[in-house]
């Protein structure tokens, strides 16, 4: 059963097109990935189906709801981690996780969100002496903490250390095998190919493929002659690059 | 969601309790110009016939006390919002059920009670430390003190909307500043003010707060200038503010 289905979707600030023509469903229980080179329209895409901002055209349903009209119905039943987006200075992690657990109906136990983050060591730490990575963790946490159906995350991994981006891929198995479905934005290859069921790769704003990675790489070995094709060899072949050998 | 409401508001109150400059230049500093007034300048505790009879220290409470005004809502509340929206941290709110806007509801509470403590520990050292009377018209006083405070934080507000960035929000809140106190009666306190002066002064909501505050003081109810003065501020400034006020 599709949780997310997006088609024709739409939308342009000014005169820039950020989305032309994004189609692609997520069924109940899968990691799915959004692939793209920076400006595609990745975060734009996320945005829209997160009901952050309303869509030109298409058609968005998610869990059964259109986000431009059922707004409030989905923030409680999705949990959006936004690219670059921070937390009061002086706040404490702790502070800042029972906070937003006190914003849905039925929260998830922060406190063992902050074991799983590996951020118990830090709740007392104000937002603003934490690292990168660390902050990066606590926003997972914020877009977990209302124990979501779906957990959307854009660049989740970005600016991780090699041993916190483990950790993170297996925090976000963990939670698709609570039944949560997920969609990420990465730009990482080896990350997709790891943790996603699926992909779509959108450039300049157009899906240009929906598959596994497993099927991707098989089309560009089949169409390159190659035998030993990676996923970003097919990323780099459809989003219009020279694949080197 | 009314505990959703009740902890965001505790939480920006201890982020406000946290930020030292907030507190000294917001609560803390009216009271204490007030002692600096009071103790260092000579004659400010000697009654002069320039005044009717009253002291420099008596004029100078309801000034210190539109001071306080200044503060929390040109100074403080802009630069919170407009830090808030520039970190994405309204963003992020507009992704769970609680929203934005009741982050700027707490905000404005909590630096709404911030103004009111800065006027009460004002008062309260002018009472104990040079025996200044309470105001001889009171609900005049609170009304004033009420209007006067909902109109710069609409001015606040506004400032808040139109900024770009935090500290841009800063600058146009100390450009500001600075006139909003000199109509204030801050360096020509309101009985010396020259007529062409107090005429602009009665047009600005601090000035129209300032002189309202000090009739009242003396005994007499804010006049109905004053009065649609700050209300209209209020209603203006507001209604632009929700025009422009953009989340991110
Ligand atoms: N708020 C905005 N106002 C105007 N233009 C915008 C806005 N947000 C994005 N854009 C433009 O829309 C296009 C798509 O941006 P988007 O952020 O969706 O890309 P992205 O795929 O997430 O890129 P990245 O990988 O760099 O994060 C870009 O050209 C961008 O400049
Ligand atoms: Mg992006």
């Amino acid at each position: 059963m599709p949780v997310i289905e997006i088609s024709n979707l739409r939308k342009r600030y000014g005169e820039t097109v950020a989305v032309a023509d994004v189609s692609f469903t997520v069924d109940s229980g899968e990691i799915f990935g959004i692939l793209g080179p920076n400006g595609a329209g990745k975060t734009t895409t996320v945005e829209l189906l997160s009901g952050l901002r309303r869509r030109d055209g298409g058609t968005v349903r998610v869990l059964g709801k259109d986000p431009d009209r059922d707004g409030a119905e989905l923030r409680e039943l999705v949990g959006v981690q936004l690219q670059e987006s921070e937390l009061p200075e002086r706040i404490r992690v702790s502070e800042a996780l029972e906070l937003y657990s006190t914003f849905y109906r039925e929260p998830a136990d922060w406190r063992e969100l902050l074991d799983v983050l590996g951020l118990s060591g830090r709740r007392n730490a104000r937002f603003g002496t934490l690292s990168g990575g660390q902050r990066q963790r606590l926003s997972i946490a914020l877009a977990l903490v209302g124990d979501p159906q779906v957990a959307v995350l854009d660049e989740l991994t970005t600016g991780l250390d090699p041993a916190a981006r483990r950790d993170t891929w297996a925090l976000i198995e963990s939670v698709r095998n609570r039944g949560v479905t997920v969609v990420l934005v990465t730009h990482f290859m080896d990350e997709a190919e790891r943790l996603c069921d699926r992909v779509a790769v959108i450039d300049a704003g157009r899906t240009v493929a929906v598959d596994t990675p497993a099927a991707l790489v098989a089309k560009v070995q089949a169409e390159h002659g190659l035998d030993r094709a990676t996923l970003e060899d097919a990323y780099l072949a459809l989003t219009g690059h020279e694949i080197g050998v | 969601m009314t505990t959703a409401v009740t902890r965001l508001t505790i939480v920006e109150s201890k982020l406000f309790l946290r930020d030292t400059t907030s507190v000294v230049m917001g609560v803390a500093f009216p009271a204490v110009l007030l002692l600096l007034l009071g103790f260092a300048i000579p004659g400010f505790r000697e009654a002069t016939d320039d005044l009717d009879g009253l002291r420099p220290i008596d004029i100078y409470v309801p000034i210190v006390l539109a001071m306080a005004i200044c503060t929390t809502s040109v100074s403080v509340l802009p630069t919170y919002l407009a830090t808030y929206r520039e970190r994405g941290v309204l963003r992020r709110l507009a992704t769970t059920p609680v929203g934005p806007v009741r982050l700027l509801g707490a905000q404005l509470l909590v630096n709404g009670a911030g103004t009111l403590v800065a006027v009460a520990l004002a008062v309260a050292v002018g009472t104990a430390a040079f025996g200044v009377d309470l105001p001889r018209q009171v609900p005049g006083f609170l009304i004033a003190l009420v209007l006067g405070t909902a109109a710069m934080f609409a001015v606040g507000l506004l400032i808040a909307a139109v900024a770009p960035r935090a500290k841009t929000a800063t600058g146009i809140g100390m450009l500001v500043y600075f006139p909003m106190l000199f109509f204030a009666g801050v360096w020509t306190p309101g009985p010396v003010m020259p007529d062409g002066l107090r005429r602009a002064s009665d047009l600005t909501p601090l000035g129209a707060a300032s002189q309202a505050m000090q009739d009242a003081w003396s005994g007499a109810f804010p006049s109905a200038l004053h009065l649609a003065v700050m209300a209209g501020y209020l209603l203006l400034a507001g209604a632009l503010a929700a025009r422009f006020f953009r989340w991110e």
